[in-house]
């Protein structure tokens, strides 16, 4: 349950999960996701068409169907396709983790960029990155993925588990990135090589995609989603308050672990593959369940599908507005996102904490 | 019950004097000048503390006149007063957020700082003063940003603190993006003043600084017992005849400016403003702000901390900021386990 919802909704919802809804809502909830998915589908066609070099829709066709090594062909094949799909994956991760961080936390505020997992990540790479050598992805996507579950267990059991408030898990996850961000400004400052390679990657970018990294980081997205879609059922459980839950037979302990383990694949693997990109994670789910309701068997799917529109569009903004360079995703992100923050932080249960 | 004497003059004047804060308060000055000293002495031309005294008083040779007078002291004077402004804005900040994480580096200030100095640096290829100048204005915007955004009939506690997080997320994109913009030279710098680093300071850095903590501190010092009320709550303080909204708009500001001052001299040194003063309300044992008592400490803690960072790493001389930083960030989640303990949170 939120904080900021009003009491009267959770007796609604026990009774939405447990007596079988009006058909009408599924249908109308189903015929939104088809149409979040139309739009999902534009917004990568507009990935791939716009650009530095501007592709025609027509050409963008042929270079997917019909190569013939044309310079459009290239453009599309090399570059703006494995950018698409990297974005696709990202969002995707980065959506489904907010929502499940939300609500494992019961909290409006989670989300994993704030809480600092993506930090965690940041420093396990930036560590691999400068004191073991590793320079390719498949070698630090492991050292990402570590850093983001000891944080966000760390995280978690600091400022999350039982009678957590929004306040204490979102200061929780801002004691952890300065003191990582610290850690990997010191690091920087020692090793100037490094400094070039991570201050790209510190940004949150989708530019450096390629074939390899997508192919790296697709299994542990793959199975982050699966095991999110998965515990959709308990997490609506886990909403009501743990007491609840149990005793709706829904086992609290192990929704707890997998719900940890989702985030850090989702996470972890993202982080690696792009940097780290705040809000996304915060801003879908809020988005998602102004329209499904609480139920978390919609809400992930939506978030899924959504939060990719919502990263690609943003990619697509930073490319328009700084031509003939580009504006960062993560930057981007984050211009969109902190005004959202801002209000949900102002909005009037929000302010009695 | 504490022991607080009023010495009251024939004119009819009272002051209300904590014999253990005030005694605090001379031990930890007595610390911070031998703290100083040290780090006078300590470098590449070491000299042993009674030669530094010895050289202020005027009896060095050349060239420990010159290592000290031109090279070393400005440096440590630097720091003693950027500690001392640093760690009063953070007990404003405290104070009036009602929060002990409530500090201008959790605020965003830091950052916003952060984003005037890079487009100055980076945009503008500007030199040291000029940095200078687009860390004031950045951190003043921020400031005025975060209070406003956080008014709703008054600014209240965690608003303000949550406000800032957010503010300082987006600033951090935007700092993000300068350092990708700038080449590895200018990136580097940028990287180095983001970290808080006192190296190449010179007299110039000096005067400004003691201007504005000359008038600053002394007034923050003046509105320590309003602000002692104001804690209490606003309806208290009210009642207790104090114009909370003119309290908090001034206290804010000599906050924000000392804040901003600092950093303009030396880059966002974080940890200073968060700590200094729960340390020395630790110290002190009386509630409210210490103002005093936060400021000698926190120029004791910088000058340390520099001590540290360019003496114990071998030949690397590491900016004082990343000192502060590690430790700054191990601070603030001990405070969230103990303040979780004591159910403040």
């Amino acid at each position: 349950m939120l904080v900021d919802s009003p009491p009267e909704q959770s007796a609604d919802r026990t009774a939405a999960a447990s007596a079988p809804e009006p058909g009408g809502r599924h249908a109308l909830r189903a015929a939104g996701l088809l149409l979040a998915v139309a739009v999902l589908i534009l917004v990568c066609v507009a990935s791939i068409a716009i650009g530095a070099k501007p592709v025609p829709v027509a050409d963008v066709w042929h270079g997917l169907f019909q190569n013939t090594g044309t310079g459009n062909d290239v453009v599309i094949r090399d570059v703006r396709v494995p950018r698409t799909v990297l974005g696709l994956l990202v969002g995707v991760a980065l959506g489904l983790s907010g929502a499940v961080m939300q609500a494992l936390t019961r909290n409006p505020l989670a989300e994993p960029g704030l809480l600092g997992v993506n930090a965690g990540a940041a420093a396990a790479v930036v560590t691999a990155i400068s004191f073991l050598g590793v320079t390719s992805i498949s070698e630090y996507v492991w050292f990402a993925l570590l850093g983001a579950g000891v944080v966000s267990v760390a995280v978690y059991v600091l400022g999350g588990s039982r009678g957590a408030t929004p306040v204490r898990l979102a200061l929780a996850g801002t004691a952890a990135t300065a003191a990582l961000f610290g850690y990997v400004n010191a690091v920087q400052l020692l090793d100037s090589a490094a400094l070039d390679r991570l201050r790209f990657w510190t940004v949150g970018s989708l530019a450096s995609a390629d074939p390899a990294t997508i192919g790296k980081v697709t299994p542990f997205i793959a199975a982050g989603v699966v095991l999110a879609l998965l515990i959709a059922r308990p997490l609506n459980a886990m909403e009501m308050g743990e007491d609840t839950a149990r005793a709706l037979g829904a086992h609290v302990n192990r929704t707890r672990v997998l719900a940890m383990v989702a985030v850090t694949l989702l996470c972890g693997a993202a982080t690696a593959a792009c940097g780290p990109i705040v809000f996304i994670g915060l801003m879908v789910p809020h988005l998602v369940r102004a329209v499904t309701g609480p139920d978390m068997r919609w809400i992930l799917p939506y978030a899924a599908v959504l939060s990719p529109v919502l990263l690609l569009g943003s990619d697509v903004v930073g490319r328009m507005v700084a031509r003939p360079s580009e504006l960062q995703v993560g930057v981007v992100t984050a211009f969109i996102g902190g005004p959202v923050f801002i209000h949900l932080v102002r909005r009037k249960r929000m302010a009695q904490l | 019950m504490k022991a607080v004497k009023a010495i009251r003059t024939p004119g009819g004047l009272s002051v209300r004097v904590d014999p253990r804060a005030a005694l605090a308060v001379l031990l930890l000055l007595a610390a911070a000048l031998a703290a100083a000293v040290v780090l006078v002495g300590s470098g590449d031309f070491p000299m042993a503390p009674g030669e530094v005294v010895a050289t202020l008083l005027g009896d060095g040779t050349a060239a420990q006149e010159f290592i000290v007078r031109d090279v070393r002291l400005p440096r440590v004077l630097v720091a003693l007063l950027v500690g001392a402004a640093l760690a009063v804005g953070g007990a404003l900040f405290q104070s009036i957020s009602r929060n002990p994480l409530g500090s201008p580096d959790v605020l965003g200030f830091a950052q916003g700082s952060s984003v005037g100095a890079l487009t100055v640096i980076v945009l503008f290829g500007g030199d040291a003063f000029a940095t200078a100048g687009g860390a004031m204005a950045g951190g003043l915007a921020t400031g005025a940003a975060v209070y406003l955004l956080a008014w709703k009939r008054g600014v209240h506690g965690y608003r303000l603190v949550l406000v800032g997080i957010g503010i300082a997320a987006m600033l951090t994109g935007a700092i993000h993006y300068l350092v990708t913009k700038a080449d590895l030279v200018d990136a580097t710098r940028a990287v180095t003043w983001m970290t808080g680093s006192l190296d190449g300071l010179d007299w110039s850095q000096f005067w400004p600084l003691l201007a504005v903590c000359a008038v600053l501190i002394p007034l923050s010092l003046a509105y320590g017992r309003p602000l002692r009320m104001l804690e209490m709550g606003d309806d208290a303080a009210y009642a207790l005849g104090i114009r909370v909204e003119r309290t908090r708009a001034v206290l804010m500001g000599s906050a924000v400016l000392l804040t901003a001052v600092a950093t303009a001299a030396a880059g966002p040194i974080v940890f200073v403003a968060l700590s200094a003063p729960q340390l020395a309300r630790r110290l002190t044992r009386s509630p409210g702000p210490n103002v005093a008592a936060s400021a000698v400490l926190g120029a004791a803690l910088l000058v340390v901390a520099d001590w540290v960072a360019t003496s114990a790493f071998g030949d690397r001389r590491l900016p004082v900021g990343v000192v502060t930083g590690v430790l700054g960030g191990v601070y603030l989640l001990w405070l969230l386990v103990t303040e979780r303990k004591a159910g403040r949170i």
